[in-house]
């Protein structure tokens, strides 16, 4: 994932590896939340003007979904489950007492653009809760202490 | 010596990575010859991660292993509860579905093979296309995302509707929270997903397929991914089926967060890049499904289960089960529960005898409150209601659903008004807006509950009436079935409503 601004270039290169599929435009804003972190509002226009919609409809399929950004997440994108069987064994005390140890909302980063903590609506762990993922990575039976100190350790 | 180490999710999330990391380093300084199999895993999940050896005896379990007992493991001291097979959790099921799951290696064809598969998709190829569809009417299977509507006759709409294209849509956006089973398998079988979307193919007259997974699944994705190229590369899937001259190829679309997308019609718009919102029925999407075509929407277990019926005869897995709810049912068992995991057996355990009995009560050893049944727009159930037996017919009699078979367990630490309210600030957050009962009413569900928590008894009917009008009156499950929760909870726990009071007044 690169931290410079990307080019329109950047954008259509993206555009084109997926623009021969069927439905492309999921597949177009993975391509570029995944190479760019997020889905920056200078791509809506391109993407638009190459799949024959207006920059409206493409900006409403942005917005509905929550996986997509308009601006990039912290270096670590935690997730903790807070769907019923994590909460079934602690999940709202862990993501409070997570949340709580570096001081943040949840959706929130920290100042130093280190850390982002985000709810997830379960990760199908749900014999093994309560659940996180950090960076793609999932972690089963999760306890604030652990979860925290090995959040502490991420550069 | 052959040893076993699961890929899966959940495994990987207990340690599974590390462990097989440490047995491979381990063998290596001691100049020891192992071939090391990453499998799917065996579905017990409080034994993961569930380490196999095999040193020309069987395979000996060892579970749940730390990277420290790798070299107890190597020296043959470690205490093992035997085989698999002879686990108790394990051995009371009936595995038809995940027969092959956690015993080959998922990304192996041959592995695959040796162990029945393509023996089903074979026969198929034998068969024309109504015969294919009736072979599936006659095992009963039934949708096993949660509307258990027959997956033969859904297909037989698609087989005869008259179209250029028509598409075979599997739906992994496996969103409800106490399942599992469709990452299980996507992750420990994924070839088995392939051949059931091949043989709908066949059965229909669809030559494009697609699987859409949920963005939460990340290792699903790349296993399913992997296993769609090497189906590609072993003639099951392009333009010579098995040497057949038949045509059918998929691929894996990945979604984007939205919970409402693993309803069938808000996928398709997904699927097609628009927004997930719900769209009308009819048009049926066996009639007008993915970019306008006949699509069959099928779950990843209605799929994969396919393949084991063509193999072993429809008959066959028509023997189990109870009434109408016919075969085998992967059941997931998850939350607060000593044994969670995946336990397939045929329909008619009552619910009972799975919390208590196989699950072996809770983990905290704290007295079962409650039990929701089939994810979070199912009801809870109380454990007066445990002798309901595991079928759709006897759960909808009972004011539940089975869903898609997750059953979350909680103790009698749980907070069961704050259980409603979740259920109502789910919906809320997860709604697609397109209906006003859901879109607002799930808002004023919170408000309402919110207002019974501080006390307001006259909050109590008129949450009970919105709960009515968001049952009849929402376009799809999601406003529809977030009422089953709110409702169970207040009629089971009407203490926690502050309504117990009033009514002994």
């Amino acid at each position: 994932m690169t931290t410079q601004p990307p080019q329109p270039d950047e954008i259509r290169a993206l555009i084109e590896t997926e623009v021969h599929r069927e439905g492309p435009l999921l597949p177009i804003l993975h391509a570029i939340q995944s190479a760019h972190g997020h889905i920056p509002d200078m791509a809506l226009p391109i993407i638009a003007e190459t799949l024959g919609l207006t920059r409206a409809e493409v900006h409403g399929v942005v917005s509905f979904y929550h996986d997509f950004r308009s601006t990039p997440a912290a270096r670590h994108v935690v997730k903790i489950c807070r769907a019923e069987a994590c909460q079934s064994v602690g999940a709202n005390a862990l993501t409070d007492a997570v949340l709580s140890h570096f001081g943040l909302d949840a959706h929130g980063s920290t100042p130093d653009g280190r850390l982002t903590i985000e709810p997830v609506y379960c990760l199908g762990l749900c014999a093994c809760g309560p659940a996180a993922m950090i960076d793609g990575k999932v972690i089963g039976r999760a306890s604030a202490e652990s979860l925290s100190s090995r959040l502490e350790a991420l550069a | 010596m052959k040893i076993y180490v699961p890929l899966d999710s959940a495994a990987k999330a207990l340690g599974a990575d590390d462990v097989a990391e440490a047995i491979r380093s381990e063998a290596e300084a001691r100049g020891l010859q192992i071939d090391l199999i990453r499998t799917g895993t065996r579905g017990m999940i409080w034994l993961e991660p569930l380490v196999e050896v095999d040193r020309g005896d069987g395979r000996m379990a060892y579970g749940p292993v730390m990277p420290d007992d790798v070299a107890a493991i190597l020296d043959g001291t470690a205490e093992t509860p035997g085989p698999v097979e002879d686990i108790p959790f394990f051995a009371s099921q009936t595995r038809l579905t995940f027969a092959r799951c956690g015993v080959i290696d998922p990304l192996s064809l041959a592995d695959y093979e040796a162990h029945g598969g393509l023996t089903g998709l074979r026969r198929a190829l034998t068969m024309d296309a109504a015969e294919i569809v009736e072979e599936t009417k006659t095992s009963g299977l039934r949708g096993r995302g949660g509307a258990g509507f027959p997956t033969g006759i859904k297909w037989d709409t698609v087989r005869q509707a008259q179209a250029d294209r028509k598409y075979i849509v599997c739906n992994a956006d496996e969103g409800d929270s106490g399942t599992f089973a469709d990452r299980m398998i996507m992750e420990g079988d994924p070839l088995s997903l392939i051949e059931g979307m091949v043989i709908a193919g066949l059965g229909t007259g669809a030559t494009k397929g697609f699987v859409y997974i949920r963005s939460e699944y990340p290792d699903a994705i790349t296993i399913m991914d992997r296993a769609i190229r090497l189906a590609r590369e072993g003639g099951v899937l392009g333009h010579d089926i098995l040497g057949s001259g038949r045509t059918f190829d998929m691929e894996v679309r990945v979604g984007a967060g939205a919970y409402v997308c693993g309803e069938e019609t808000s996928l398709l718009n997904s699927l097609e890049g628009k927004r997930g919102v719900v769209r009308a029925k009819p048009p049926l999407p066996a009639l007008e499904g993915a970019f306008g075509k006949p699509t069959v929407v099928n779950n990843v277990l209605s799929l994969a289960t396919i393949p084991v019926i063509f193999e072993k005869g429809a008959q066959h897995y028509a023997d189990f089960g109870l009434g109408r709810s016919r075969g085998t049912m992967p059941i997931q068992i998850a939350g607060n529960v000593k044994h969670g995991g995946l336990y397939e057996t045929a329909f008619g355990l009552p619910l009972g005898q799975l919390v208590n009995d196989i699950a072996g009560g809770t983990a905290s050893g704290r007295p079962v409150k409650a039990v929701q049944v089939g994810g979070p727009l199912g009801a809870y159930f109380a454990p007066h209601q445990f002798d309901t037996p595991f079928g759709y017919e006897d759960f909808d009699a009972a004011g539940g659903l089975i869903g898609h078979a997750g059953i979350t367990v909680f103790d009698d630490s749980a907070d069961m008004l704050g259980m409603a309210r979740f259920a109502m600030e789910f919906c809320a957050v997860e709604s697609c807006g397109k209906c006003t009962p859901c879109r607002i009413g799930a808002v004023r569900g919170v408000e309402t509950i919110d207002r019974i928590r501080a006390g307001d008894p006259s909050a109590v009917p008129l949450l009970t009436d919105l709960c009515e009008t968001m049952k009849d009156g929402s376009l799809c499950a999601l406003g529809g079935f977030t009422p089953y929760p709110v409702m169970s909870a207040l009629r089971l726990f009407p203490e926690e409503f502050g309504t117990a009071k009033e009514a002994a007044e």
